[in-house]
């Protein structure tokens, strides 16, 4: 079980250490993914080792599997529409709202 | 009698659809709906009249009071709720009748006289207005409706004054007209409330036994009321306001400030006369000497006035200074004991409805046909406008109270029942009313002979008015010359009995000689063209003379007042607080939560990975806080 920890801990922290270090939205964007998965990736674990006759945690991992491709449509729409109003992704670029 | 209420819907629905097209209607198609319609209307207040009083009395040998529509309106629980509805009775089908008429009058007279004006549409719109209030206010069922019309009343005659808004004159007359009766208003608004506090009820005719407990509070609530009464009746010190009236259109001057609104506070008073006569006698007397004072000051000052609708405007508070006192004079219910008032009141606003309409309407026409108010304008136009002349004759004849005209009925009436209450009373009405022949003839004389102004004439030829005002002319002066042989005491009487008028010769001599010396002190000085004596008069008492044609400086006291001692010594201070303190603290309050905003703005820097980093710290103390407690 530990083993599955230390990989999904792994990669939680590579994905927060992309999303905060990335220039790229895109970039940034898979970051966020690799954070869910991660989390995905405990629900099971503990689904499986912990309440074994049960089944929440594979089903919530599913569910959030399933809400991640939503909103990864959603970014990406985001970021292609950003793109065409300022031919740019950089997301130091993107300060056109800040006070 | 249901359809009564089309009597105010009526109205109500033409004010609406002239209002709203306004413009896209033609000015002749708004004028013509708005004119049938009172027209209608005026047609349904006969047969209203008709078959209220051909319907008989009943056992006790009243005409039964109906009230043939009625609905809840707000129900404050237990007894006390507003209601909408219509009452008939007497005074109230005698008040549907004349307001009808003379409405229906001022519409087709408004045709001629209006002719042209911009915003003619909105004019008629405005009289539909004013008539609906109006009819609604006569009709009230209780107090409180009564009160929800005067307003509207009140809002129509503002509305109207101020018609010819780009004119500063009318602006403020509006202005004053509207405050100066607001104003009065409030009396009459916590006199309600007093009222309807201590009876539990705002009906005009609260249970007996209720009104046990409440005989502490009524006088109170009664000469507050007559305070909202004073203001749109102009009674001194009230006034101020009617003179300056005459800046809205003369027919407007002729429905509104002649005819039906300025005697609504007489109105009032009749309405709650039962009550008066039985809990507030002395109140009653009260308003009896205001009316009189109100009365004796106005006609001093029409004496002298130059313009002559502000002339008409002073016999008019000095006429229903008459009413009031002639209300006030009453000492019982019964007309055969000390009653006698309430149904001559009753009877002068009827017929000096008709003759000072009739008055103003033939001013309009003399305005119309010179283009100016003043006096000095005038002069020797009998034989430009005859129609005009011989009916503002006979109206003058019938204000100054000659018979058989409907005035000296009238007249005749209040007098014998001011000489019963006292014979000072009498005889200082008796003085007015010589007054009032001698300031009418002044007027009549400058008007239609004396010196022509040539050179004005000459640049404009005076003519006579078009079909249209003369037609309403007409009419009123055949009603003017006939109102008087009405067998009025049948139908309004202080206790609801049939009282038979008898005109009593001892009081009507008098006042007919004094009104004959009126006209022939005025003849022997207007009628020859130099006026030697009047010029004479006026040199010798010149301050007398200019003190009453600045109306005794009562506006001035007014200003000073006003402007000297309320809004420099209270409104400023006020102004000031509420500026520097009250706004002062709102002021700070959105200055802090500036300066807050100045603080951490520089934490929206735009850089979302800069907001991921709070983020995450954020979420890993919160983790750290949680772990730890």
């Amino acid at each position: 079980m530990e083993y599955y920890l230390i990989v999904s801990t792994i990669m939680m922290f590579v994905g927060i250490y992309g999303f905060l270090t990335r220039r790229n939205l895109l970039a940034m964007l898979i970051a966020v993914e690799l954070i869910l998965n991660s989390v995905d990736i405990n629900f099971v674990v503990f689904n499986r080792f912990l309440f074994p006759g049960q089944l929440e945690g594979f089903f919530f991992s599913l569910f959030a599997i399933g809400i991640s491709a939503a909103e990864t449509a959603v970014a990406i729409a985001i970021i292609i529409n950003i793109y065409r109003n300022l031919r740019n992704i950089q997301v130091r670029n993107l300060d056109k709202l800040k006070w | 009698m249901e359809y009564t209420i089309l009597i105010l819907l009526l109205p109500f629905l033409s004010f609406l659809l002239i209002g709203l097209l306004d413009s896209r209607l033609k000015p002749g198609a708004a004028g013509t709906f708005g004119t049938v319609v009172t027209g209608i209307v005026a047609a349904l207040s006969y047969w209203t009249a008709f078959s209220y009083f051909g319907g008989g009395r009943n056992a006790e040998g009243l005409f039964p009071t109906m009230i043939p529509w009625n609905a809840e309106w707000l129900p404050f629980g237990g007894n006390l709720h507003i209601d909408l509805g219509i009452l008939l009775d007497p005074i109230s089908v005698m008040m549907l009748v004349v307001i009808s008429t003379v409405s229906f009058m001022v519409h087709i007279y408004s045709f001629g006289y209006m002719k042209g004006e911009r915003g003619f549409q909105r004019y008629y719109a405005f009289l539909s207005l004013f008539t609906m209030s109006m009819l609604g206010l006569v009709v009230a069922t209780n107090i409180f409706q009564m009160y929800i019309f005067w307003e509207l009343v009140g809002v129509s005659s503002y509305l109207l004054i101020g018609f010819y808004y780009t004119k500063k004159e009318a602006i403020a007359a509006s202005k004053k007209a509207f405050i100066v009766t607001r104003f009065a208003d409030l009396g009459f608004l916590i006199g309600i409330l007093i009222y309807g506090f201590y009876t539990g009820s705002f009906s005009f005719t609260p249970d007996s036994a209720v009104i046990g407990s409440a005989k502490v509070f009524l006088p109170i609530a009664l000469g507050l009321m007559f305070i909202g009464g004073a203001g749109k009746s102009a009674m001194f010190p009230l006034h101020i306001w009617l003179p300056d009236a005459m800046e809205g259109p003369t027919p407007v001057s002729a429905l509104i400030h002649a005819a039906t609104m300025v005697v609504a506070g007489v109105y009032l008073v009749a309405r709650m006369f039962p009550l008066f006569i039985g809990y507030a006698p002395e109140v009653l007397h009260i308003t009896a000497y205001v009316g009189a004072f109100t009365a004796l000051y106005a006609a001093v000052v029409a004496c002298v006035q130059s313009d002559i609708k502000r002339v008409l405007a002073f016999s008019t508070i000095s006429q229903i200074g008459f009413m009031i006192v002639s209300l006030g004079v009453c000492t019982s219910a019964d007309p055969h004991e000390g009653g006698l008032g309430y149904m001559a009141s009753m009877f002068h606003l009827f017929t000096h409805a008709m003759f000072k309409a009739l008055l103003f309407l033939g001013a309009g026409c003399i305005i119309h046909a010179v283009h100016s108010n003043e006096m000095s304008a005038m002069g020797g136009l009998r034989k430009y406008m005859p129609v005009t002349h011989i009916t503002f004759l006979v109206a003058c004849l019938a204000i100054a109270g000659i018979w058989p005209l409907s005035g000296f009925f009238s007249k005749d009436e209040i007098l014998a029942a001011c000489f019963g209450f006292s014979p000072v009373m009498g005889w200082v009405m008796t003085f007015i009313a010589g007054l009032t022949a001698f300031y009418m003839f002044r007027l009549y004389y400058c008007i239609f002979w004396g010196k022509e102004n040539k050179e004005l004439h000459a640049e404009h030829t005076p003519h006579e008015a078009p079909l249209t005002m003369t037609i309403p002319l007409i009419f009123l002066a055949v009603v003017t010359l006939f109102a008087g042989w009405i067998p009025f005491g049948e139908f309004v009487s202080s206790n609801g009995q049939a009282y038979h008028i008898h005109i009593d010769w001892a009081v009507a001599a008098t006042s007919l000689c004094v009104a004959a010396a009126g006209i022939a002190i005025a003849t022997w000085m207007y009628l020859r063209e130099d006026r030697k004596v009047a010029d004479g008069l006026a040199a010798k008492f010149s301050g007398l003379h200019k003190a009453a044609y600045h109306r005794f400086y009562i506006d001035e006291i007014y200003q000073f007042v006003t402007h000297r001692i309320i809004f420099a010594c209270i409104s400023t201070p006020i102004a000031w607080f509420d500026r520097h303190v009250v706004d002062g603290f709102m002021n700070m309050l959105a200055w802090l939560s500036n300066q807050c905003s100045w603080l951490i703005k520089g934490m929206q820097s735009g850089n979302v990975q800069k907001y991921g980093i709070w983020f995450l710290g954020g979420a890993l103390g919160l983790t750290v806080i949680l772990l730890l407690i």
